[in-house]
């Protein structure tokens, strides 16, 4: 579980985050939500330390990231795996190469069972059989399932995901959001997943944290959005006629879905 | 402001180095990058450092003929200043200025993609000191193959005044010979090594705090690549009459 208490942050005298407190908890997929220039990617960055908030704490299962020394956080950051937006695989390494490189790095095995772990990591995402490809020769997709394989391959405690369906196909997205709800589920990892995807809102939402202009607005999970009285929120999350229409269809025959 | 920028982007440099020269995680992926980037920035510099250094020892050869005029002045001060032109200035100062270019430009442009595509970020959740990981080799491989480079460049130039000796008539191969051997200072040599060194470890950190530091986009890219050959290049130059200075008076 990772508990955010009080975290505010600041650029060049403009404040991002405004006394944020949330809890996301082990086993769930958390998502973060918000308009672009809310705060969301300030704050999932602030989360895994990239930023560091004036204020605050953040506690990965009661240990404040904040107060730790350079060898904690790194030994910290062994727990923690990492979707981008942009896939941010290393562009000179196989797919292979690219799963395996934390475990180059981070622990004892031999090559052999490296191989046999990215394999299997591979083999989870189902991407069997492209492990000889460069990430430059797979599509959009393909590059974010490998990401995931690659986050995973240490059996993190903590998996971060910015803006996982950003740039795929709808289809795609549900790939994607499925095979992330799966993993949490399996691994009982907590998941935290910075979207702007209302496909994802609706689908895998187990815990929601909506952040407008700096604070956090609302939290809650995919059902009870629907149900919602905030006015931000729900200009944000039913902006289009389709979701409007999904809103008003569930509001309406909401005792029959239940 | 200007100087408030230069002292601040000193201070930038001088943290991003002290990030950089640390102990790799691990021993054995170090060198195998070190090999990797030995193979990338140094071998497949030699084929444009030949090139260059061919044509410019044999204009150097050239035109020494053509100015020294004067009977009183020996003919073989060809070879002896072709000589001496190479050793002093050419296969070290002049020669890194272009590699400041390739290199650089290459490094910068390399580490900057890895930074904007957030490769870089990717590398310090893990727990990986970006800095040392990506940069330490580099630093290192182009320091050890520097010295290689300048040697080929040394031969290559003089061979290039060979060359036109023995395809023209403007000067004997044996008086060429001669010059290349008469009044022979070995220290020559040592100091364009000491040089290019120097004038190594300026191009490849430069040009890696450059690449380091982008943000934004691809346009940015560009820019910080632009900025790490100038700031590269001045450096140099000024390094250069430094160690002229330090090493020859």
């Amino acid at each position: 579980m990772i508990e955010v208490k009080n975290i505010t942050k600041s650029f060049d005298g403009k404040t991002i985050l405004h006394d944020i407190s949330a809890t996301f908890h082990t086993g769930k997929t958390n998502l973060i939500i918000g308009q672009s220039g809310s705060g969301k990617t300030v704050l999932m960055k602030s989360l895994v330390g990239l930023i560091r908030p004036e204020m605050g704490e953040i506690l990965y299962d009661g240990r404040d990231l904040l107060k730790m020394d350079s060898s904690q956080v790194k030994d910290l950051r062994k727990e923690i795996g990492m979707l981008f937006q942009g896939s941010a695989l290393f562009d000179s390494e196989t797919v292979l190469g690219n799963v395996m490189f934390p475990l180059v790095m981070f622990t004892k095995m031999t090559e052999a069972e490296m191989r046999d772990r990215a394999l299997f990591c591979l083999e989870r995402v189902n991407l069997k059989g492209a492990d000889k490809k460069y990430p430059s020769e797979i599509s959009g997709g393909m590059q974010k399932r490998v990401a995931i394989a690659r986050a995973i391959a240490l059996n993190p405690k903590y998996l971060f995901c910015d803006e996982p369906n950003s740039g795929l196909d709808p289809k795609t997205s549900i790939v994607i959001d499925e095979l992330l709800s799966d993993i949490t589920h399996e691994y009982n990892i907590t998941t935290i997943i910075n979207t702007h995807d209302m496909n994802s809102v609706l689908g895998i939402g187990e815990n929601i944290i909506f952040i407008n202009k700096g604070y956090r607005d609302w939290v809650g999970n995919k059902d009870k959005i629907f149900e919602t009285t905030n006015e931000a929120l729900s200009d944000f999350v039913f902006a289009t006629d389709l979701f409007q229409k999904v809103k008003d269809y569930v509001v309406h025959n909401s005792h029959h879905i239940r | 402001m200007l100087l408030t920028n230069s002292i601040a982007t000193f201070g930038s440099y001088c943290l991003f180095m002290r990030r950089v020269f640390s102990i790799p995680d691990k021993l054995k992926i170090f060198l195998r990058r070190t090999v990797a980037e030995i193979s990338k920035l140094g071998v497949d510099s030699i084929p444009l450092v030949i090139i260059i250094s061919l044509f410019i020892g044999a204009v150097i050869a050239i035109q020494m003929q053509l100015n020294i005029t004067s009977p009183l002045i020996p003919a073989y001060s060809v070879g002896l200043a072709t000589r001496d032109i190479v050793l002093l200035e050419f296969s070290n100062s002049i020669l890194c200025l272009i590699l400041a270019g390739k290199v650089g430009s290459n490094i910068a442009s390399e580490i900057g993609t890895m930074r904007v595509t957030e490769q870089i970020d990717a590398l310090e959740i893990m727990g990986v000191n970006s800095a040392n990981f990506l940069v330490l080799p580099k630093i290192v491989a182009f320091l050890l193959f520097m010295p290689v480079l300048v040697v080929f460049s040394i031969s290559t130039a003089l061979f290039g005044g060979y060359f036109v000796a023995f395809v023209t008539d403007i000067i004997t191969v044996s008086r060429y010979v001669y010059g290349l051997q008469a009044l022979f200072q070995e220290w020559y040599v040592w100091y364009g090594l000491i040089k290019s060194v120097v004038f190594a470890f300026i191009i490849s950190s430069v040009a890696s705090f450059y690449g380091y530091y982008v943000k934004g986009g691809a346009l940015d890219v560009g820019k910080s690549s632009t900025n790490a050959v100038v700031s590269s290049s001045i450096l140099i130059l000024f390094f250069d009459v430094l160690l002229t200075k330090l090493l020859l008076q």
